[in-house]
């Protein structure tokens, strides 16, 4: 434990070209957190994220089995698995059953598929819980790109789709395509979690993609600055969980969800404080 | 007010199967004109909101609002639902409810109208008197203070029409006056014709110029005092139904529960 927070051997970790590109891989990765997470805490939409990383993993799974490339396995998962999820209606009283019956089966098809993969174990390891480090080339453009598209979709569809979320009886009355949106939403979710299987791992997807926005709604009402503080509260768990993983070389995922759980407690105390003397 | 009618339905038919909800329906809605659309849970009220809003085609007969087919005109119409439980926990303000009835419908990001929103959203806060709690989490808020917020969202677009549906259920006597004066003073400022789904006629009894009552696939238009008597009634329910006009106000007394218009009230009474 005495290198536990070694900060010379932090340092000279950081000047190390596979460690940068982690520490960018991160950014980018929080970066799109932080947007698309206040949407997902408005929708009520946390464990449809859950099962959608769930998928991802049977997705990389059956990349791994099939010798295909495990990003793109995991990112054909997401995004099957998003717009099954986006089609369900979020009225329906089923929908939470259905999440969990699908999450379920698509979990018990990734263990089968790992059983049967004789390949390296870290492989299986690195799908559950992240492979940050040791990101290529390839990967990065991957990243960079799908996130860049991301990006650009969500900036025509932010306002209706906020819209939607927070209002949804309003919204289609107004003529807002409530339904499309959905989908529209479920598949970027779902290609943003994809690419956070690959980083932080499909057990801790929720971390970057909900926890910094829940911590966000409880210090703020408005939509634009929960927005800014959930990429704020992402980056902080993403970049700071990597370099505080650096030294003890511990797995990210452990220092990353410490990290956005610690905000989001100081957030929940700070929320109530201020609603105490409100009231 | 101008000839154009706000809202036309001529033939109307809606039907889910064999169940008629209602059938050759006529009316003309004037720009300005306050009509409150009456009748048992299962009438079809709401279900005509849902034509009117595009989400249901109708099964025979023409529909236009605003001068336009149903769906092509939902900007033009400004729309008030019933009062629901809002998550005391959801990111957003007074003033970004009433900022989506703005420009929510839109795509983009909406940076460049960013000035022009706000003086908007301004003056509709202020319309309705809800500057003091307009920074305030909605689900934080009272019923109404929340359709306060409400008519201001559906109104700040400048509608040609109103549809509200049920805006005064669960809301205290104060604010069913409250909501129903901003919504009266609107039509009559800016001639926006008023399209008003209730249970209850007596809290917008002096505000109404017609009365659609709709039971059980038969209907009748007119005038209140026209509408609302024992012989009207009764020919709709096909029941012995006793209109009772106490203190301005209409009761209704029905050999059935469900008959009963003012089966609400201690509902109000209880909130809050």
């Amino acid at each position: 434990m005495s290198d536990f927070f070694d900060f010379e051997l932090t340092l000279r970790l950081l000047s190390l070209d596979f460690v940068i590109s982690a520490l960018l891989v991160a950014a980018v990765l929080g970066l799109l957190a932080g947007v698309l997470g206040p949407l997902i805490v408005s929708r009520n939409m946390a464990f449809s994220v859950h099962g959608t990383s769930e998928l991802a993993l049977t997705g990389g799974a059956a990349a791994l089995l099939l010798g295909w490339d495990v990003g793109n396995g995991a990112l054909a998962g997401a995004i099957v698995a998003a717009l099954i999820l986006g089609l369900l209606t979020r009225r329906s009283t089923e929908y939470d059953s259905v999440i969990g019956v699908i999450l379920a089966f698509g979990l018990g098809l990734g263990v089968l598929m790992l059983w049967l993969y004789k390949g390296r174990a870290a492989n299986k390891f690195g799908l559950l819980t992240g492979q940050i480090v040791g990101q290529d080339f390839a990967s990065m453009a991957l990243l960079t790109g799908a996130a860049v598209v991301v990006l650009a979709v969500l900036a025509v569809v932010y306002r209706p789709l906020l819209f939607a979320s927070v209002d949804p009886h309003v919204a289609q009355a107004r003529g807002v395509p409530n339904t499309l949106l959905a989908v529209v939403f479920a598949v970027l979710v779902g290609v943003a979690t994809a690419l956070g299987v690959r980083t932080v791992g499909s057990l801790l997807v929720l971390a970057l993609m909900v926890t910094p926005a829940a911590a966000a709604a409880r210090v703020t009402a408005s939509p634009l600055r929960a927005t800014g503080l959930a990429i704020l509260f992402a980056e902080l768990s993403a970049v700071g969980g990597i370099i505080l993983s650096l030294a003890p070389g511990a797995p990210v995922s452990a220092f990353v969800t410490a990290i956005s759980f610690l905000i989001y407690i100081i957030c929940w105390i700070v929320g109530r404080a201020r609603r105490t003397a409100l009231a | 007010m101008s000839a154009t009618p706000a809202v036309t339905l001529s033939g109307a038919r809606l039907a889910y199967g064999d169940r008629v909800l209602w059938d050759g329906l006529d009316l003309d809605v004037a720009p300005g004109e306050f009509v409150a659309v009456l009748g048992p849970n299962g009438s079809g009220k709401t279900s005509l909101m849902r034509v009117l809003l595009g989400l249901r085609a109708l099964s025979s007969g023409t529909v236009t609002v605003a001068g336009q087919a149903p769906g092509r005109a939902n900007r033009r119409i400004g729309y008030i639902p019933q009062q629901r439980a809002i998550d005391p926990g959801l990111a957003l303000r007074g003033r970004d409810l009433v900022g989506l009835g703005w420009d929510g419908h839109r795509w983009g990001l909406g940076l460049r109208g960013v000035r022009e929103r706000r003086r908007r959203v301004d003056t509709a806060l202020a319309e309705v008197g809800a500057e003091g709690y307009a920074e305030r989490p909605v689900g934080l808020l009272s019923g109404g203070e929340q359709q306060r917020l409400r008519v201001a969202q559906a109104l700040v677009g400048d509608p040609a029409v109103l549809l509200c549906d049920e805006p005064l259920l669960s809301l205290d006597l104060a604010h069913q006056r409250a909501v129903s004066e901003l919504i009266d003073t609107r039509r009559r400022t800016a001639g926006t014709a008023v399209l008003f789904v209730t249970h209850e006629i007596n809290p917008i009894l002096p505000l109404v110029d017609r009365v659609l009552y709709l039971v059980d696939g038969r209907f009748r238009i007119g005038a209140p005092e026209q509408v609302m008597t024992s012989e009207t009634l009764s020919d709709l329910y096909r029941t012995q139904v006793e209109v009772v006009r106490v203190r301005g106000q209409i009761h209704v007394v029905g050999a059935h529960g469900e008959v009963c218009e003012d089966f609400h009230m201690h509902e109000h009474l209880a909130e809050r």
